[in-house]
């Protein structure tokens, strides 16, 4: 399958990379820095995990920051408090978000719809407030301090990707790039496909013996683990993890990016991630409501390209609905409502 | 020895009383249709025996096994597939990936990362060769959500057939078709049956199709078993007349 897939998607996987791997040199010439490109991957990642959920097994998580926060917590413990090492540090925070995921996925998974949804916003807000309140062992609302990524040592060779930026990106786009694998890998295999069947109905899914709530367990658990790998990668960005990178506000951020980028795509959130990421790093250098205007950018963007920046079909058809949308939503009078 | 034996099954919604102590035996290669007007509890008799719901009362034989308790699922992995009186399909993928799934889950791979290169081609044939029985080979690649509801049913039973079913359960297969449909739709059937040697299970409110194909018949009236036999002595039964035509019987 996989061997006859390639030549198809060849270019387009080869633009992808060959944008990812030169980032740090044509970032500068357009007004952008590697760190900001580093977010790009760290809030891609994340956002392509939560669209393994939502895209391909067809079911919303409105609370998954918490996994990526608890990446990165999970991270920050083990180099705050006890071994200097960013391997380690990098295992320990996807073992924790995979495991909490795995926990409370397992509560929750016979919830479909807003109740899902709610569910998971609930579960996600006890981390929050695990986080918030446990101020001698997570360092409260100030956040865990002080840490730092170890370098990294290859036996005769130190990699310094502390001081490195474009060192540290290439260490960040590595863990991406397994990342993306690994769920692309999952996603052409016979399980991916049942999750698939699943988001397309979920109830003829049952009736061909996919047994779907442990198959939407599983998805979660899979999407837990590569949003805690991106929240690891976070916390090892920042040298800093904090509350609000657990709460539902993030979470939310995160769900904007993928529906931004088009949730039916593969890439369409790293793309989402990327919009979103550079918006947020200018409109907040210029104001403090920087929240309202992408507010305003994903209404419009749901309003014209409802399935988002990579299911653009530009028609003068969805320019009409999507005015008809913007001018009912304005509150204009309509005709019909006499 | 029966394929399929439903023994006094009942089923009670709060107090509404759908379906009360009904029994049924299938043989295997049988062709059954089970009929009944408007709110006789055929859907839900029919949702019992597939497992969709538990019977209140009664229980469900299946090739020597009870299987009353067992969710659908297990069910069908036992040989009991179905189709729905609204198509169930995967809307937004091809008719080729929508038979795929169904004929890797029956293979036991639901749950596998990866398959091998000749358990992948061991698929894609036996995929082709439902897609041939179907009648829908031609229409592989497509979507199956753009498809004429006629192919669409076909694409489902297709889906069920990949199951390697050893009872088919279909509920009104040719409910909401035009007659060219229902003509193809009741032909697959027919060929499933007669050729194929399935044995079939179906409810279906189009009285043509019903007296063609069936080799016998159980009629549902207000929940209850009302008769049972082959068509003609259906056909000349006089409290199945007054049901249909609301004589006093």
């Amino acid at each position: 399958m996989i061997a006859q897939a390639l030549p198809r998607n060849f270019p387009k996987l080869a633009a992808i990379w060959a944008v990812l791997l030169l980032a740090p040199y044509w970032m500068p010439l357009v007004g952008g820095y590697t760190a900001l490109a580093t977010n790009v991957l760290v809030f891609g990642l994340a956002a392509m995990a939560l669209n393994f959920l939502l895209g391909f097994t067809g079911v919303l998580s409105f609370g998954h920051a918490a996994y990526f926060g608890l990446g990165a917590y999970g991270a920050g413990l083990i180099l705050k408090y006890v071994y200097s090492s960013t391997f380690l540090a990098v295992a320990a925070g996807v073992a924790l978000g995979t495991v909490a995921g795995a926990l409370l996925g397992a509560l929750i998974v016979r919830r479909r719809g807003v109740y899902f949804a709610m569910c998971t916003i609930a579960f996600g807000q006890v981390f929050y407030y695990i986080a918030f309140q446990w101020s001698s062992f997570t360092g409260g609302d100030d956040g865990l301090r002080p840490f730092q990524r170890a370098p990294i040592s290859l036996g005769l060779w130190t990699i310094d990707i502390l001081t490195n930026q474009l060192a540290f990106y290439y260490f960040v786009l590595a863990f991406f790039a397994i990342g993306t694998a690994a769920m692309a890998f999952l996603l052409r295999s016979p399980f991916g496909r049942t999750l698939l069947a699943i988001r397309e109905n979920e109830r003829r899914a049952r009736f061909l013996g996919v047994p779907t709530e442990r198959h939407i367990w599983l998805s979660f658990t899979v999407s837990c683990c590569f949003i805690s790998l991106a929240g690891a990668m976070n916390g090892l960005v920042n040298n800093f993890a904090n509350p609000r990178m657990l709460d539902y506000n993030q979470s939310g951020q995160i769900v904007i990016m993928a529906v931004l980028g088009g949730m039916r795509s593969f890439w369409g959130p790293l793309i989402g991630a990327a919009v979103f990421v550079t918006l947020q790093d200018y409109l907040s250098s210029q104001t403090n409501n920087w929240q309202s205007f992408l507010g305003m950018v994903f209404v419009l963007s749901v309003l014209f390209f409802p399935r988002g920046i990579l299911g653009i079909r530009l028609s003068m058809a969805s320019l009409k609905s999507g005015w008809a949308q913007l001018a009912s939503l304005l509150g204009s009078p309509r005709k019909d409502a006499a | 020895m029966n394929l399929l034996e439903v023994r006094n099954v009942s089923k009670t919604f709060g107090s509404l009383v759908a379906v009360s102590e009904v029994s049924l035996n299938v043989a295997p290669g049988e062709l059954r249709a089970v009929i009944g007007p408007n709110g006789a509890g055929k859907t839900t008799f029919f949702n019992m025996i597939s497992g969709f719901f538990p019977p209140s009362a009664g229980t469900i034989v299946f090739d020597g096994a009870d299987v009353t308790p067992l969710p659908a699922y297990r069910r069908v992995e036992i040989g009991m597939g179905r189709t729905f009186q609204i198509t169930e399909i995967f809307p937004e993928l091809t008719v080729f990936e929508n038979i795929r799934i169904a004929a890797e889950v029956a293979a036991g791979y639901r749950l596998r990362a990866w398959i091998g290169r000749q358990e992948a081609s061991e698929i894609k044939g036996r995929v082709d060769e439902i897609l041939s029985l179907a009648g829908i080979a031609s229409k592989a690649d497509r979507l199956v959500g753009e498809l004429a509801h006629g192919d669409q049913r076909a694409a489902e039973i297709g889906m069920a057939l990949a199951l390697k079913p050893r009872l088919l359960l279909l509920d009104e297969p040719t409910a909401g078709m035009g007659d060219q449909e229902t003509y193809e739709i009741t032909n697959l059937i027919r060929r499933l049956h007669r050729d194929s040697n399935y044995t079939i299970v179906l409810i279906e409110h189009d009285m043509r199709v019903v007296f063609h194909l069936a080799d016998r018949i159980t009629v549902l009236d207000q929940g209850r078993l009302l008769a049972e036999g082959t068509p003609s002595e259906i056909a000349a039964n006089e409290a199945v007349q007054a049901a249909y035509l609301g004589k006093a019987a």
